[in-house]
C-alpha cells in the first residue's frame, strides 16, 4: 500500500491525479472489487465497464454535490443510492441504444454498478462535502483511475488467458490460452500482482521524492 | 486522518425535511428515467430488429432473405410485414438465392439461471434438425452461464440437433435433454458446459418446449411458408 497522503489534495490537478495514482480506487482504496474481478476477463469488457462506471461516477458526484444541502444526514445514504440507481438505469438504456453488442457483453454487470463501492464511497466521502466543480473533478479522476485499473487487469488476463488483445490474436496460432486467467481465480491472482507492482512503484517514487526533498533542505 | 466537520451537519433534520429530500429526489429521478426511456425506445427497438435480422442469417446460413410469420388463431402462419415482438413467438422463414425455403428460425424463451433467456433457433425441415442457435438476450453469469452464447463446443451441439417429430405429430420423438460434458451419445442430447449446468438445462428445456410445440405445426403448414417465397 502507498504511504497515505499526508496533505489532502488542494489544486484541481492534484484532485484529478488523486484518483489516478495516489488514491486509486482499485489498487489503493480496494473499492469496487466485484466488477473488477468479474468483468476484467477481456480488455474490451474491462474498458466498457470502466467507462460506464466513469459516466455514472461523474454524474452521481455532480448530482450528489448539487443536492447536498437539502439532504438531511439521516437519509443521505438512501438518497445517494436512489440517485445512483437512477443514473445506472439511464446509462443502461443509453448503452442499449448505442450498442447492443456491448450491452450483451456487460449483461448483468451494468446493474451491479449500483452497488459498486467506488460510487457510493465517493458520494459519501467527497461529493457530499464539496462543491459541484470539485466533485466532478474527483469523479473524473476516480473514474479514470478505476477505468485504467480495470484495463490493466483486463488486458493482462486476455493476453495470457486467451492469447488475444481486444479480440485480435497476439501469439502464434498454436497458443494454448491459460484458461484459469479468464476464470475468477485468475482475476484474484492478476489483481494481487498488479497491487504489488503498483505499491512497489509508488513506494519507490515517494522514497525518491522524500530523498530529493531531504537533499534540497 | 480526520475530516473537517461538515457545515451541512448543522441542518436541523425534522421528519418534514427528510421527506422533502427523499420525495423530491425520488420524483426527479422518476422524471429522468421516464424521459430517457421514451427517448431511447425507438432506437433500442431498431437495434433489436437489426440484431434479430443478423441472428436469422446466423442460424440459417444458406438464407439470403427472410420473412416474418405469425401463427393465426386458425393455426395458419400468416406473413407479417413488420416483425414486431408480441406474446406469441415469431417464426421466420429463410429463403435462398433462388427463392426456395431453406429453413425456419423460431424464437424461444425460458427461465435461465438468473433471468429469462431469449434465443433463436434454426430448423431444417428436410433434415428434421435444429441447425443452429443464437442467444438473443441473457443475463447469465459472465464467464460461466453466458458461455451458452459463445462456447464453440457447446454451439457445436446445435449443428444437427435431432428434432424428429413423433409419428402421431403430437410432439417430438425424443426429448431434448442436456447431459454432462462428454456424455452425449445421441443427436437429441446436448453436451453441457462444466460449471453452467442450470443454464444448459434451461436451453435444453426451452428448445424442447418450443420445438415440441412448433415443429409439428410448422411441418403441417409448411405450404404457408413456401407459397409466399419471393424469387
Amino acid at each position: 500500500m502507498n504511504a497515505s497522503p499526508s496533505t489532502p489534495p488542494t489544486g484541481s490537478s492534484d484532485l484529478f491525479l488523486e484518483g489516478l495514482w495516489r488514491n486509486n480506487p482499485v489498487f489503493v482504496q480496494a473499492l469496487g472489487m466485484c466488477p473488477t474481478l468479474a468483468v476484467s476477463n477481456s480488455a474490451r469488457n474491462a474498458l466498457a465497464m470502466g467507462l460506464a462506471t466513469l459516466a455514472v461516477l461523474v454524474l452521481s458526484n455532480v448530482v450528489v454535490a448539487s443536492i447536498r444541502r437539502i439532504v438531511p444526514k439521516q437519509v443521505r445514504i438512501a438518497t445517494y443510492i436512489l440517485v445512483i440507481a437512477t443514473l445506472v438505469t439511464v446509462v443502461d438504456y443509453a448503452i442499449r441504444a448505442i450498442s447492443l453488442a456491448v450491452h450483451e457483453a456487460l449483461g448483468a454487470f451494468i446493474s451491479l454498478i449500483v452497488v459498486n463501492c467506488v460510487i457510493l464511497g465517493r458520494a459519501e466521502a467527497f461529493a457530499s462535502k464539496h462543491g459541484v466543480g470539485k466533485s466532478m473533478l474527483d469523479g473524473l479522476g476516480m473514474g479514470l483511475g478505476f477505468c485504467w485499473a480495470l484495463f490493466c487487469l483486463g488486458a493482462t488476463r486476455e493476453i495470457v488467458g486467451s492469447g488475444s488483445f481486444f479480440g485480435l490474436p497476439v501469439f502464434h496460432d498454436g497458443y494454448q490460452g491459460w484458461v484459469m486467467m479468464i476464470l475468477p481465480s485468475g482475476g484474484f491472482f492478476t489483481l494481487a500482482a498488479w497491487v504489488l507492482i503498483f505499491g512497489a512503484v509508488g513506494r519507490r517514487a515517494s522514497r525518491r521524492a522524500a530523498l530529493q526533498q531531504g537533499g534540497t533542505r | 486522518m480526520t475530516q473537517p466537520l461538515r457545515a451541512d451537519s448543522a441542518t436541523p433534520s425534522t421528519p418534514g425535511l427528510m421527506y422533502r429530500a427523499m420525495v423530491g429526489v425520488g420524483l426527479g429521478c422518476a422524471a429522468l428515467i421516464v424521459t430517457v426511456f421514451q427517448v431511447t425506445r425507438p432506437v433500442i427497438a431498431r437495434n433489436e430488429a437489426a440484431a434479430l435480422e443478423r441472428a436469422i442469417f446466423d442460424v440459417l446460413p444458406a438464407a439470403r432473405t427472410s420473412a416474418a410469420f405469425r401463427a393465426t388463431a386458425e393455426g395458419r402462419f400468416e406473413r407479417q410485414a413488420h416483425a414486431a415482438a408480441g406474446d406469441e413467438p415469431r417464426v421466420f422463414a429463410g429463403y435462398g438465392e433462388d427463392g426456395r425455403l431453406v429453413g425456419l428460425a423460431v424464437e424461444a424463451r425460458g427461465m435461465g439461471y438468473q433471468d429469462v433467456i431469449r434465443l433463436l433457433y434454426g430448423y431444417d425441415v428436410n433434415r428434421q434438425a435444429i441447425v443452429g442457435i443464437r442467444v438473443l438476450e441473457s443475463k447469465e453469469t459472465p464467464g460461466l452461464g453466458d458461455r451458452i452464447a459463445s462456447d464453440p463446443e457447446f454451439l457445436r451441439n446445435f449443428e444437427r440437433l435431432d428434432v424428429t417429430v413423433a409419428p402421431d405429430d403430437s410432439g417430438l420423438a425424443q426429448t431434448i435433454i442436456a447431459v454432462k460434458r462428454g456424455a452425449k451419445k445421441h443427436d437429441w442430447e446436448i453436451d453441457g458446459i462444466t460449471g453452467a449446468t442450470i443454464s444448459c438445462k434451461a436451453v435444453a428445456n426451452m428448445l424442447q418446449a418450443s420445438a415440441s410445440q412448433w415443429v409439428p405445426r410448422i411441418r403441417q403448414r409448411i405450404g404457408d411458408f413456401e407459397e409466399t417465397a419471393e424469387p
